[in-house]
């Protein structure tokens, strides 16, 4: 066999098929199969696995000649061992049953236990409670720390704890000595150094305690909550407990885990001992970790000042469970009873919540203690009102409601306690309590209110209003009050009767407030309440009492925020935009938003709630809804600009188009077209947008198209026309030429669909005029890709639509794919790629569908080609010359391959026109033959096809032309195939 | 290459009483080979009485008096003299808790002026070159539960008010003040709390702080003279700041271990105690008021 045999060029003759005698039912054979094709390989590496596991107790991931394929092995161990399918497969039981199983079988847990997690649902963590002090607590005054465990500071003379000089040290003083003149004091803390202050004593405790030095630990722990005396900025105290009661937290962890692991406990039967298992009786614990227990509260008895003293003991209150399970009750008592001795009511409120706090963790049932510690605090309500603690304050500069908002944290979470399931009777027993003893407190009452179910709340709202009402004006800020009733109402709903006048009476007080901010936190609250159970009538009054509020002195500017709530609570309940959108207040309310991103979130917001929530609701003709959307929609759409980022773009696009989908005429098509109009002029500058209106057009002419059964009449004919006109106008101000693409041709095939031909030719000449200025790389899935592959499918389709496009009469034969060829010959190709060669290959295909008498599709009432010309032999000559040249390009192609040694490339794209030419071309001319002929020798010469699976395209490709030549008038693929058995042996 | 020497006595609180066995071991732990000349063994209980510094004058005159007073001794010779192999060496050993004849075995108790003390001294004697070594160990010494008195509550109400007072110098200043209250007992088990409540009717001036202080009475001497001194043990605080009027602030307190023992009484020492109450003003005024307190095991 000759290696250089010149490719001769030769003339391409197209093929010419009979379609209906070929058009026959061609089906593979069916087979059955028992079994997932994937599941048996995959179950047999698991199952290998586990045996392997079981037997050895290896747990190695390489598995034995047992495993079928490598391939399978690592696929598995990819998944971990399982792939999802089989590990369904393997479960007994599919999630839904087993679920359902769970529901009817009881939970195998005492009942205490269930029990107590159902508490645990009511009571808010304190975890979730504590950033929010953090955040709400803050100071700009300066702090200061004593200790002697930090280093910086100035140092501080301590005097002699005892007057007693003695010789010998006493072990007992040890505790409340510092570390002889190193106790330093630092002043002047901003609160940020001070938190980080804290945080280091923090660490320092921990290191120390990891160093066995645990006298010190203790002393950390001891100094810490001697800070907590100290409120001298009073307004951070609650953040200041937040940060120690951590620090306390994690010293009662360590010296609970020290002695459960150090206590050398022997399971019943064996001989080495082990740490205490995690649920532990005191009857296991050993003497000595008694011991060791008892000591540590020995110690801790021997803090000479109180407030250290309680704080340590509730700390390390857990490590009692070593000693006795039954003194938790006792012991919570005794320390609720001790804190009576603390006479700062602010101090003892918190240490009230942190021995509740404690106790929760410990106990489980018992509750009395809560109870004693929040009655305690009644008890001692008007040391809150005592001169010395108005002194204080004056000394300070806060006034007294500000100071008794710092109760709230630590009375909430006491009164949560003690409200949690608790029946409603206890509801009235503490009210009658507080009203005995404090004289209506606002403070209590907002407790009360936040802390009980809201439905007992709801069940006594009016009752409620009086005593909030009642409440005098100094101390506890009424306002809140308001605000917290409105919150239990939010939740649970009064009696239907009761509303109306709950509504009047509240807002008789709240609207009469003064302070633009007290009155937007309550109205924040409120209109979720008017908006649940009252007609648009209310809310809208509603809404306006809002807008008087807030418009003397701009002081909307100020709460942003909450009227951003209010428009939320208002959407989020208004099932039914007409009514909104009827109120006249609503759209005055959005004036109020005068920062341009504020704004816009809050249209944002609103079209989101449109789009979103309503997605069952019917397509609005509404003209109001539609008229306020789209000023709405117009206020996102102006707050795009150069410096938008494309987020917020794509989001702002997508709600306006939702917008523009959701707009529905009906029948009214001219109202239609022109809404889109109006549209397209609204919204100039998103990109998505006009896609949308493109798309939304083009849906509209089908539509027609559909309701006049393809015979349009002059009017319909002329509206489809000006819908293409409209689209091709509006397509250009589209950036992203893709899009442009896409869309060119849709609405090319939708003009054709129309029978509007002229329309047709302007957007695919469009089309084809864009081709070149298409970028190198689009992004694919966020990563940048090149874009031949979407160019070639691109071009496929638009090919496609060519075959049934039929030839304008002032333009030559073929005139569009001509344009095509000429563009394709231009564009910038990577010159190694066979990215041409393919299109060009695609193009055989559709010029030889096109040399056919009758096309296989057409569209209803568009002639194309195949009638203009049926088949006239000057036509089917054109297109065979077209086929040449193109057959030519092709060829140099493959020789420019075979000089730049891409014989790979070569290869395959030579068997590709083999299949061509043999398909598509006659073969009855010779010349056809001798070209498949050369070709199938040029892709199996280099051998670079890899040689398995050239062995299998071989014998299938031959396979194929033997089947070929098995049909009348096949000889002459018999004679093809005998000459390439002959090349190939 | 260190030796250590240690004692360890079986019960993990080391408190013993009278009659019982102490039992343990002595642990020897050495990187190499030990040569010795014998271990012994002693356990030893001693009173000690000390000189106050103002007493010593008169104390000059008795001196024989502040002599200690040995309530037990016995000694043991554990081991004799060889070698001891590297490593870990337990050596087990047990003494019978007996007192010393004509004497008591009393508490222990740490004190200032007076000090009760039980030890077991392990010496390991070496040849001239090397060091002797010597660990001691303590041990508690409690009564036993049959042979002492029981405490028997005994409720004490007080009331403080400015005529109540003593010792005022000027009764034109005090401010006018009630504070009430009760001890559960002024005769306690040392094991248990002191317990009790005080509630502040009203007060004049702010209130700083409210404490309890435990206070020893220890009395040294015999027929012809004796020393009598009060000292601190501690000093709890039960009221912070100005502590509400009208609420029953608990009184409670834990008596320190070794610190305290029961009420002892002997012909040459006496060890008592007293609980005061004070109440500290603002102005750093105070008052005080004292209860004498006895204390017992059981």
């Amino acid at each position: 066999m000759s290696t250089s045999k010149p490719l001769s060029l030769c003339e391409w003759s197209c093929q010419i098929y009979d379609y209906p005698a070929n058009r026959q039912k061609r089906q593979l054979s069916w087979e059955e199969v028992s079994d997932h094709p994937l599941k048996p390989l995959v179950v047999t590496v698991i199952e290998s696995r586990v045996t392997r596991r079981t037997l050895g107790g290896s747990t190695t991931s390489s598995t034995g000649s047992s495993t079928p394929t490598p391939t399978l092995e690592s696929l598995a161990a990819a998944l971990e061992g399982t792939d999802p399918l089989t590990h369904f497969a393997r479960q007994e039981m599919d999630p839904l049953s087993k679920m359902a199983a769970d529901m009817w079988e009881p939970v195998p847990t005492d009942q205490r236990k269930s029990k107590d997690a159902l508490l645990d649902d009511v009571i808010e963590p304190w975890a979730t409670r504590k950033s929010a002090i953090l955040n709400k607590f803050t100071t700009s005054e300066k702090l200061s720390i004593v200790t002697s465990f930090l280093s910086g500071g100035e140092k501080v003379v301590v005097k002699a704890q005892s007057s007693v000089v003695d010789k010998v040290k006493n072990r007992l003083e040890q505790l409340d000595d510092f570390e002889e003149g190193s106790v330093r004091q630092m002043m002047d803390l901003t609160q940020q150094e001070y938190m980080h202050r804290i945080e280091q004593l923090n660490q320092e405790l921990v290191q120390a305690w990891n160093h066995d030095q645990r006298v010190k630990a203790l002393k950390i722990a001891i100094q810490c909550s001697k800070l907590l005396v100290d409120t001298s900025v009073i307004q951070f105290y609650p953040s200041k407990f937040v940060l120690i009661t951590d620090i306390l937290d994690i010293f009662g962890k360590l010296v609970y885990d020290r002695l459960r692991t150090k206590a050398e406990y022997y399971i019943p039967g064996s001989k080495t001992p082990t740490s205490l298992p995690e649920s532990f009786t005191p009857d296991m614990v050993p003497e000595s970790a008694k011991e060791t227990c008892r000591n540590w509260f020995y110690k801790i008895a021997s803090i000479r000042e109180l407030v250290p003293r309680l704080y340590v003991e509730m700390a390390i209150l857990k490590s009692y469970s070593f000693l006795t399970s039954s003194e938790f009750s006792q012991a919570l008592l005794r320390l609720t009873r001790m804190i009576r001795g603390i006479g700062d009511p602010l101090v003892a409120v918190y240490a009230h919540c942190y021995l509740c706090r404690v106790g929760m963790a410990v106990t489980t049932g018992d509750r009395e203690y809560i109870k004693e510690n929040f009655y305690d605090f009644v008890a001692s309500y008007n040391q809150l009102f005592s001169p010395s603690v108005r002194a204080e304050l004056n000394r300070q500069k806060v006034d007294l409601s500000t100071y008794l908002t710092l109760y709230t944290p630590a009375l909430d979470w006491i009164l949560q306690g003690v409200a949690a399931n608790a029946p409603e009777k206890l509801l009235v027993e503490i009210l009658t309590r507080c009203k005995e003893k404090c004289n209506n407190s606002a403070l209590l009452l907002n407790t009360i209110m936040a802390a009980f179910k809201p439905s007992y709340i709801a069940a006594r709202a009016l009752q409620f209003i009086e005593m909030v009402s009642a409440c005098d004006e100094e101390g506890f800020p009424q306002y809140l009050l308001f605000r917290t009733l409105g919150l239990c109402l939010a939740l649970a709903d009064p009696p239907a009767e009761h509303r109306l006048q709950i509504l009047n009476d509240v807002w008789r007080v709240v609207s009469r407030l003064t302070d633009a901010g007290h009155y937007v936190s309550c109205a924040e609250v409120w209109i979720q309440f008017a908006v649940r159970h009252f007609s648009s009538r209310e809310v809208n009054t509603f809404l306006g009492d809002i807008i008087r509020h807030m418009t003397p002195e701009r002081a909307y500017e100020h709460h942003y925020p909450q009227l951003q709530a209010v428009v939320n609570k208002v959407l989020t309940h208004t099932r039914d935009f007409e009514s909104l959108f009827t109120m006249d207040k609503f759209l005055p309310l959005l004036d109020l938003f005068q920062k341009e991103s504020i704004k816009v979130e809050v249209c944002k917001s609103i079209m989101d709630a449109f789009t979103h929530n309503n997605v069952q609701q019917e397509p609005t003709n509404d003209p109001v809804i539609i008229n306020a959307l789209m000023f709405i929609c117009r206020v996102m759409h102006d707050s795009v600009n150069a410096l938008t980022v494309d987020d917020e773009k794509r989001q702002i696009g997508n709600l306006i188009s939702g917008f523009v989908k959701k707009v529905d005429y009906g029948r009214d098509f001219e109202q239609q077209l022109s809404f889109y109009v109006e549209a397209r002029s609204a919204f100039p500058n998103l990109d998505s947008v006009h896609a949308q209106l493109v798309q939304s057009v083009n849906r509209l002419s089908v539509e027609t198209r559909r309701i006049v059964k393809g015979h349009h009449t002059r009017k319909t004919a002329a509206f489809v026309r000006a819908c293409a006109a409209y689209c091709y106008i509006t397509i250009p101000s589209i950036t992203s030429v893709q899009t442009r693409l896409e869309l060119y041709l849709l609405s090319g095939e939708v003009a054709l669909l129309n029978q509007c031909l002229g329309q047709v030719d302007a957007c695919l000449k469009a089309a084809l005029s864009l081709v070149p200025g298409l970028p190198r790389t689009i992004e694919v899935d966020g990563k940048q890709r090149s874009s031949e592959p979407y160019l070639i499918s691109y071009l496929c389709h638009f090919l496609s639509t060519l075959l049934v496009v039929p030839d304008s009469p002032e333009q030559g034969v073929l005139y569009l794919t001509r344009g095509l060829l000429n563009v394709l010959q231009q564009y910038a190709w990577e010159p190694t790629s066979n990215a041409r060669c393919v299109v060009y290959l695609h193009v055989l295909d559709m010029l030889s569908a096109a040399a056919q008498e009758t096309y296989l599709y057409h569209i209803e009432k568009v002639d194309s080609n195949d009638i203009l010309y049926g088949s006239d032999p000057k036509f089917i000559s054109e297109i065979n010359k077209m086929c040449s040249v193109l057959l030519e390009e092709i060829l140099s192609h493959l020789k420019y391959l075979n000089t730049n040694e891409q014989f790979q490339k070569q290869a395959s794209l030579a068997m590709d026109l083999f299949a061509r030419v043999v398909i598509r071309g006659d073969l009855k001319e010779p010349s056809m033959t001798t070209l498949a002929i050369n070709l199938w020798n040029l892709a199996h010469r280099h051998g670079h096809i890899d040689p398995k699976l050239s062995c299998v395209e071989k014998a299938r490709t031959l396979e194929y032309l033997k089947k070929k030549s098995m049909q009348p008038g096949g000889n002459l693929y018999a004679d093809l195939v005998k000459k390439l058995h002959m090349q190939t042996s | 290459m260190a030796i250590n020497l240690d004692i360890r006595v079986k019960k993990a609180n080391k408190v013993y009483h009278e009659g019982e066995k102490i039992t343990g071991v002595i642990l020897v732990h050495s990187g190499s080979d030990v040569k010795h000349d014998g271990i012994s063994l002693t356990m030893e209980g001693t009173v000690n009485l000390q000189l106050s510094a103002k007493n010593v004058g008169i104390f000059e005159a008795f001196y024989n008096s502040v002599k200690p007073i040995q309530l037990v001794s016995c000694t043991l010779d554990v081991a004799s003299p060889g070698k001891i192999p590297a490593g870990k060496t337990e050596i087990p050993f047990e003494f019978p808790l007996t007192p010393r004849p004509n004497r008591t075995l009393y508490e222990t108790y740490h004190g200032v002026f007076v000090n009760i003390q039980y030890l077991l001294r392990c010496e390991m004697k070496r040849n001239f070159l090397a060091k002797d070594l010597l660990k001691v160990a303590e041990f508690i010494v409690e009564y036993k539960a049959s042979s002492y008195e029981k405490a028997v509550p005994h409720p004490v109400n007080f009331s403080i008010t400015p005529e109540s007072l003593h010792n005022v110098k000027d009764k034109g200043r005090i401010p006018r003040f009630l504070v009430t209250g009760h001890l559960d007992s002024t005769m306690c088990c040392v094991t248990k709390p002191f317990t009790g409540e005080l509630i502040v009717e009203h007060c004049e001036v702010p209130i700083k702080s409210v404490e309890l202080q435990l206070v020893r009475v220890e009395t040294c001497g015999c027929a012809e003279g004796y020393a009598r001194d009060a000292t601190e043990i501690q000093n709890i605080q039960i009221g912070e700041g100005n502590v509400p009027c009208g609420m029953a602030i608990p009184i409670y307190m834990i008596f320190p271990r070794l610190f305290t023992c029961p009420t002892l009484s002997t012909s040459n020492f006496k060890v008592e105690f007293e609980v005061n109450i004070v109440v500290i003003f603002q102005d750093d005024h105070l008052i005080t008021e004292n209860f004498p307190v006895v204390l017992t095991r059981y």
